[in-house]
């Protein structure tokens, strides 16, 4: 309780200070100043809105770097000879053994059984019979469905992507580890990587790299690089000093060192690293049908443009169970310690598995010889549902009961809320609109933060998409506030229980992992083309992290702390608002910071559906060769999400310090 | 798979031992398929006549924009599908700058216009003539657009001008742009439940026919310079004050290199020509039937002998 009040006492404390702070009233004065004067009509013009001719000429001057680096500096040369060399021939090689492209080693395609035999016992290997039954049951499930062929096409990629992500990735890691300027100067191109939305990670890669598998492979590899380099430094900065210590004591090289005593004591950190790689790739990867990456992403991508709805969710299930299933065997492999058998153990106990895999896959690939439904299971033979699960998804959207709801909505929110708050925040000067996101980061993050957010969004101003960015921060703003609405009640509700919280956060997993844009159809259907559809298939997305964050928060909160309060005789409401909430809000601002982050890539994917903001602008530019704009654009939504980054980050930062919590 | 390697070896040898023609080129025939299921099969269909010929064919899938540049380069050897409406700015530019020709029309005509599916005719019997749609326009409208009509345009980089259009007619309606081709279709479908009036971008041949029938707007006949001359239709003032043509071009391009490197396979091609039911049957066997491309295509083969093989068969000798 103690901690609790004193916590209480600081936040009050805190917005009482900041309340009279000079500089942030003189901020805020300023901005209220600028929209006085706009409103009755005498802020100069270039203060509403800057003139075109202030607007520098970022994408002609970027198109003709572009130029130069890739045609008199030759770069296209060495990415087209990496593209058509090495990395092509890995592709080729995993494309003839997973679904028989007819290049070397023509070997392929490997039967779906040898395939899930193999997969079975791996799981079996890695996490007894439940992650067995995953790993056979995700590959059945493909093959039954009559997806094997696309899904491998997939596979093909990911199989070569993702060691390459890990080896660069391990490399850079070691590298900003052991050299501080390496690290010093990664950190902001990491942070902005990872906030560049991914129509900017493609272009680029089909320019330098040839439009199909080996720019979708480029895309995948740089999009789950950062995440690796991030847990390899971790990991290895952790390392305790008595290893260090045995380690140098038992006279090892440098070498040595790191491969014998920094990264076997880092395996955990790296592991983890491997996880998110897996993942990301795995995510990006069917991003990539947009740049002409055959596989589940094309082939959802076509069905969606069919109207098949039941076939799209299809394909969603299998993207789902893979995802699944590779991050609980990554996980597994993390939690596995390397096991070490006593000395004269023969040898073919030593490798149980290994041979048992192998003849699992031996026995199967001879079967499917003269067994035809062995190697592949086609159309017709399928157990596909698309058209029963068609006609339920229609049923379902046609219920008078869901009608009614969603007209109302579309009718209120559209009309009352989305298009007012549009129009307001394209009203404001530009001039006032950056002093308001200074202002705000002031408040929150701090010095630090508002001079960042100065920079970042004088960038934007300058970059003469103003009125499309303002477009895409009002949708992201729209749906976080909607979404914190259902998150993080929902949230709350889950955390008093055990069995509850459970089961959200396992629909939160599923939820994330369905491919973005099968959400698009049915927010269409339920809402037609306009912004509360956007705002929707948005808040599905960030919803996940605000009510997964909250759960995590409040189960994080010390047994002492609420055994205390309930001595205090404080009634639930109290108990959750005086303490559980205070102590929970740093964890959750993490969940909300996710959720912004979240919101500006899957505002991206709403061009789909149809906007007006920086997305559509993006989506316009994969069709033509305007590299230029295409960063420009991107750099754009990257900055407005940093700045929210930086500043709910540090915010965050601050809280847990003054609650003693980190 | 094994048969049909047999098979076209067998072809090949054949072919050889003729000896009247120059050799095709052993290295694959890269085709390109797009996102729609009538391109994907006839891609696939025209893959199998060159394989039965002992060719190697290659897929990939490409942006049916920027394929064209593909085209030019001989990154892809040919183009089955090129649309007047859709992709001729494309298909003009790329053959302004030199390496894709035009290798001949289909049967086929194209058209992209305002649609409305056939219910929408019930609510507002004056259609398909487009004076009809201002005494209808309350049909159409919805939460936002007030008592203005809605009409949902493709994407804006389809560049259809409904927009002007709607202004140079003087209609009442509010135009709204689609993100994808899948956001008009999903529109469609949720009309279909209440059979709520819809006015949308459509074009044919398309799988959309099969599963909604419906009817183009009938606006004033296209003009040629509609779109550049003020004076051209009704409206004195204004541009886009025409329909789209109703009998629009598919074409076949092809890489300038293809003649040279496989003259066999390029000789079929200038013979293809597809009709505009040939069409729609290859996508409906997707579409309908739910075949993958691959066995459509062998289906739609199976039973089309008779119109590929004269086809094959004149560029053999």
């Amino acid at each position: 309780m103690a901690l609790s009040s004193a916590g209480e006492m600081d936040l009050s404390h805190e917005g009482e200070s900041k309340g009279r702070d000079p500089v942030l009233l003189s901020i805020l004065g300023l901005a209220v100043v600028f929209i006085l004067a706009h409103a009755i009509g005498v802020l100069p013009s270039w203060l509403v809105r800057l003139p075109e001719s202030w607007i520098p000429p970022t994408a002609e001057v970027l198109d003709v770097v572009f130029a130069f680096v890739q045609n008199d500096l030759g770069l296209i040369h060495l990415t087209r000879f990496i593209a058509e060399g090495p990395l092509e021939f890995m592709l080729d090689a995993t494309a003839n053994l997973l679904y028989g492209k007819r290049r070397w080693p023509n070997l392929g395609p490997i039967p779906w059984t040898a395939i899930a035999a193999a997969g079975t016992v791996l799981g079996y290997y890695l996490g007894g019979w439940r992650l067995a039954a995953l790993a056979g049951g995700t590959f059945l499930w493909t093959a039954l469905i009559g997806q094997w062929d696309i899904a491998m096409q997939t596979m093909s990629v990911l199989v070569v992507a993702a060691p390459v992500a890990f080896v660069i990735g391990l490399l850079l890691g070691i590298a900003a580890w052991k050299y501080t300027w390496v690290d010093v100067v990664i950190k902001p191109v990491l942070s902005i990587l990872q906030t560049l939305p991914f129509f900017t990670y493609l272009l680029p890669a089909v320019i330098f790299f040839k439009v199909g598998p080996t720019a979708g492979a480029v895309a995948t590899i740089i999009y789950a690089i950062p995440p690796m380099i991030l847990m390899t430094t971790l990991g290895l900065k952790k390392v305790s000093p008595e290893v260090v210590e045995a380690g140098k004591m038992s006279g090892s090289s440098r070498f040595q060192m790191l491969t014998q005593v920094y990264l076997p004591s880092a395996r955990t950190e790296i592991l983890v690293g491997v996880n998110q790689v897996i993942m990301l790739c795995l995510a990006m990867v069917v991003l990539t049908a947009f740049i002409g990456m055959p596989g589940l992403g094309a082939k959802l991508l076509a069905m969606m443009g069919s109207f098949k709805l039941g076939r799209s969710f299809e394909i969603g299930v299998t993207i789902v169970l893979f995802a699944i299933m590779l991050d609980r065997l990554s996980k597994a492999w993390v939690v596995k310690q390397p096991e070490h058998h006593e000395k004269g153990t023969p040898w073919w106990k030593e490798h149980a598995f290994l041979l048992a895999g192998l003849a699992g896959f031996v026995v199967f690939y001879i079967l499917a010889q003269f067994i035809d439904v062995f190697t592949e299971i086609g159309r017709r033979q399928s157990f596909s549902k698309g058209k029963e699960i068609d006609t339920a998804i229609k049923g379902f959207l046609a219920l008078d009961g869901v009608r009614a709801v969603t007209e109302w909505l579309r009718w209120f929110l559209n009309v009352k809320v989305l298009i007012p708050f549009r129009n307001s925040l394209l009203w404001i000067p530009t001039s006032a609109f950056i002093l308001l996101i200074v202002g705000f980061s002031y408040w929150l993050g701090g010095r630090k933060s508002a001079i960042y957010a100065a920079i970042f969004f004088t960038i934007v101003a300058l970059s003469g998409w103003w009125d499309r960015s303002v477009i895409t921060l009002y949708t992201v703003i729209s749906a976080v506030i909607i979404s914190m609405l259902i998150g993080i009640p929902m949230g709350i509700v889950a955390a008093r229980n055990e069995v509850w919280a459970k089961r959200i956060l396992l629909a939160c997993d599923t939820a994330q992992t369905f491919p973005s844009f099968i959400y698009l159809i049915p927010a269409i259907m339920l809402f037609g083309v306009n912004d509360v559809a956007v705002v929707f298939a948005i808040v599905i997305f960030t919803t996940v992290p605000l009510t997964r964050y909250t759960i995590e928060g409040l189960r994080t909160v010390p047994l002492e702390i609420t055994e205390a309060a309930d001595m205090a005789g404080a009634t639930r409401r109290q108990k959750l608002w005086s303490v559980q909430l205070p102590i929970a809000l740093p964890t959750m601002a993490v969940g909300f910071n996710q959720a912004i982050m979240f919101a500006f890539f899957m505002v991206i994917i709403a061009a789909f559906i149809g906007t007006q903001d920086l997305g559509q602008e993006l989506q316009r530019t994969l069709a033509g060769t305007e590299l230029g704009k295409n960063i420009v654009l991107g750099m754009n939504v990257a900055l407005m999400a940093l700045t929210f980054d930086l500043t709910i980050m540090a915010w965050a930062e601050k809280r847990k310090k003054s609650l003693g919590l980190d | 798979m094994k048969l049909k390697r047999i098979l076209s070896a067998a072809a090949m040898t054949a072919v050889a031992a003729t000896g009247a023609v120059a050799e095709d080129s052993s290295d694959p025939i890269v085709i390109p398929i797009h996102n729609w299921s009538s391109q994907i099969v006839m891609s696939n269909v025209v893959g199998q006549m060159y394989e039965e010929m002992g060719l190697n064919v290659e897929f990939v899938t490409t942006d049916s924009q920027a394929v064209y540049e593909s085209v030019r380069l001989g990154d892809v050897a040919l183009e089955l599908e090129v649309w007047e409406g859709a992709f001729g700015a494309s298909f003009r530019e790329a053959l302004s700058k030199g390496g894709l020709h035009d290798a001949g029309d289909h049967d086929a005509v194209t058209r992209e216009d305002w649609w409305y599916p056939m219910w929408t005719k019930d609510a507002c019997p004056g259609l398909p003539d487009w004076k009809a749609l201002n005494d209808c326009a309350e049909l159409f409208a919805t939460a936002e657009t007030g008592d203005k009509g809605r009409y949902l345009d493709g994407p804006v980089d389809w560049l259809k001008h409904g927009k002007e259009r709607a202004e140079a007619l003087d209609l009442n309606f509010t135009v709204i742009n689609a993100g994808s081709a899948a956001a008009l279709w999903a529109e469609i479908g949720a009309a279909e439940a209440e059979k709520k009036p819809v006015l949308v971008f459509n074009w044919t041949p398309n799988f959309a026919e099969a599963v909604w029938p419906g009817e183009f707007v009938e606006f004033p006949a296209w003009e040629d310079g509609c779109d550049t001359d003020p004076a051209k239709g009704p409206n004195p003032d204004a541009l886009y004050d025409c329909g789209n043509p109703a009998t629009g071009y598919l074409k076949k391009a092809a890489w300038d290199g293809m003649e040279g490197k496989w003259p066999m396979a390029y000789c079929v091609l200038t013979n293809i020509s597809f009709t505009n039911p040939q069409i729609a049957e290859m996508a409906k066997l997707v579409d309908t039937d739910e075949l993958e491309p691959e066995e459509a295509a062998e289906e739609w083969l199976a039973a089309n002998r008779g119109v590929v093989d004269p086809w094959m068969s004149a560029c053999s000798g």
